[in-house]
């Protein structure tokens, strides 16, 4: 019987021979992640872990990336919670503050990898898909159950391919890929779906499928999921994963599709999406000259030392504009490091970035960088609804790196392939 | 009972502003901020017994539950909407808060129009017209009918103890 990525892995993490989609199956996922909302969570079943312990100890993982350093007395008391439950407990995987968003650290780390099921308390926990894992996102209260007993039920969902034909033009990006597709297939088009990422895949760095992944959920998408080719090999080589744990997974040929949908790379042009919902896809020229008073580069979507470099390309040299301001947010530890090296954060500091630690900062509105009323900001992060950074009267637009730096450097709208 | 009519694309923020998420958890912290950058209107007004109706992709966006667990908390009796993000959908079963999804329903539905609930038959009655929903599987139904998937974990570990 031919499956898709989804039917096969669930049915063989379910121990059946198979699945289809709509099955109901049950699994211990390999992975659950949780962050600063950890503190929550534990909370719900704190006697219930007393009683009857923790399922198992090598599943939970926890990155504290939300709100750090701690922004006041509450933010602060949570984090300690936490790092004791960690300790008491014996939590295998733990990150503290400074080591950068969760869904970067779970790559990087590689504490996911092919073939794995993960699932996560944070939406964008689908960014794994970036490397042929299946990974999704569940509320706390799920969260909390499988520290219990380490497993859920799964609903093995039907399956959107997407084939990608031709390569990238120059100063385009995965970003303004991903956002395009949004626009097209809407803000629920792939709901309760599978996303699968195939055809000529082998110019996409895992970078670039990392911010592809990251958005599955912008449309509905339950997962997104590229397969495991000899970019994914090096990547994973790179960071010194050992290649016997892996377990790759595919789709058969024959598989059964809800959709099947095609993109010509070639045509992709920058995009923004319009405030309040990531599926308002218009191209930049649309909007060259609109003023902008905050810029913003990186988050779990665009944070990596490439995008950092690309930015860093646009604004060597030169100054960002008076009329705004510009926001630098690392992924993670080590691809701030990376850019150091690479003499990028220099860069960008001295064309008078401010720099922020590797974390989740402005992209939640919790702390750093929030919005005043009227105010519009550009973003690289992935989301852009009303309030998200902390301003229901304020606007977010979404774009790559490569146009906020160009924004930047103008304080309005501005096309890269102009600039740079 | 009073019916809140809202779109399409109802995101978490606005059911619950993404600022609060990591200093508020509990059903009374939550309460005040229901609905907030949507409408003010909504956590001053709402009773129990109250229903919402909505557009599609209902609960789209993260996966912070306070919304579920304030809605359910406030006596939200059930949502009806046009299609559901999935996260959302899962969160609400996990606190034991009825969703429905029934697009005709929505789309016949106007302010003021009678509405009444059998949840025996699965049906509705919108303006005296009768439109059906689809229920959970009872693997599922399990979970909301403990009231929860905290109770019903709890409730399993238990047999499980006690059969050691
Ligand atoms: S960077 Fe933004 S989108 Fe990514 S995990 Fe943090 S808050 Fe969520």
């Amino acid at each position: 019987m031919a499956m898709t990525f989804a039917e096969k892995v669930l049915s063989r993490k379910a121990g059946k021979k198979s699945a289809r989609a709509g099955d109901l199956v049950t699994c211990k996922p390999d992975r659950l992640l949780m962050h600063d909302n950890a503190a929550a969570i534990t909370d719900k079943v704190a006697r219930d872990m007393a009683k009857f312990g923790i399922a198992d100890p090598e599943q939970p993982i926890i990155v504290l990336d939300h709100v750090i350093p701690a922004s006041d007395e509450k933010t602060a008391t949570s984090h300690k919670k936490i790092r004791e439950f960690v300790k008491k407990s014996g939590i295998k995987h733990f990150f503290d503050i400074g080591t950068g968003v969760c869904h970067q650290v779970m790559v990087e780390k590689g504490l996911v990898l092919p073939g794995m099921l993960a699932v996560g308390s944070d939406s964008h926990t689908c960014s794994y898909g970036a490397v042929n894992a299946f990974a999704t996102g569940i509320d706390r209260t799920e969260a909390a159950a499988l520290l219990l007993t380490g497993e859920t039920w799964f609903k093995v969902p039907e399956t959107i391919r997407v084939t990608l034909h031709g390569r990238l033009p120059e100063m385009v990006s995965a970003k303004d890929l991903i956002l395009t597709i949004i626009g097209k297939v809407g803000a629920d088009g792939a709901d309760y779906c599978s996303v699968e990422f195939s055809g000529d895949i082998a110019c996409l760095t895992i970078d670039d499928r990392f911010t592809i992944a990251n958005m599955g959920v912008e449309m509905g998408a339950k997962n997104a999921v590229f397969p495991v080719d000899e970019v994914t090999k090096g990547y994973l080589q790179e960071i010194g994963v050992n290649r016997i744990t892996w377990n790759p997974e595919w789709a058969d040929d024959g598989a059964t599709y809800r959709q099947k949908l095609t993109w010509n790379l070639g045509e992709i042009v920058p995009a923004l999406s319009l405030p309040h919902k990531v599926d308002k896809y218009k191209p930049v020229t649309e909007l060259v000259g609109m003023e902008v008073q905050q810029c913003l580069i990186g988050t779990c979507t665009n944070g990596r030392a490439s995008d950092l470099a690309i930015a860093a390309r646009i604004l060597c040299g030169k100054k960002v504009s008076l009329n705004t301001r510009l926001l630098i947010l690392p992924a993670s530890r080590a691809e701030l490091e990376e850019a150091l090296d690479a003499g990028d954060i220099e860069t960008l500091v001295s064309a008078g970035a401010v720099l922020l630690p590797p974390g989740c900062g402005p992209c939640l509105g919790a702390h750093q960088g929030c919005l005043a009323p009227g105010e519009k900001c550009l973003s690289t992060s992935n989301r852009n609804f009303k309030g998200r950074m902390g301003c229901k009267d304020a606007e977010i637009y979404l774009a790559s790196p490569a146009t906020v730096a160009a924004t930047a450097l103008t304080g309005k709208i501005s096309d890269p392939r102009e600039v740079a | 009972m009073r019916i809140w009519a809202y779109g399409d694309d109802i995101n978490t923020d606005m059911l619950f502003p993404g600022k609060y998420t990591y200093t508020c958890a509990k059903p009374d912290e939550i309460k005040p901020h229901l609905l907030e950058d949507l409408d003010p209107e909504f956590a001053k007004e709402v009773q129990p017994g109250d229903m919402i109706f909505a557009g599609k992709n209902f609960g789209c966006g993260s996966s912070r539950e306070q919304p579920v667990v304030g809605l359910k908390a406030v006596g939200i009796e059930a949502i009806v909407a046009k299609s559901y993000a999935r996260i959302f959908y899962r969160a609400a079963i996990n606190q034991g808060l009825l969703l429905i999804e029934c697009p005709e329903a929505v789309a016949v539905y106007k302010p003021d129009m009678p509405v009444q609930l059998n949840l025996k038959e699965s049906t509705m009655l919108v303006d005296n017209q009768t439109y059906k929903f689809p229920t959970l599987p009872p693997e599922i139904l399990a979970i909301r009918d403990a009231g929860g998937l905290l109770e019903y974990t709890r409730a399993r570990l238990r047999a499980k103890a006690s059969a050691k």
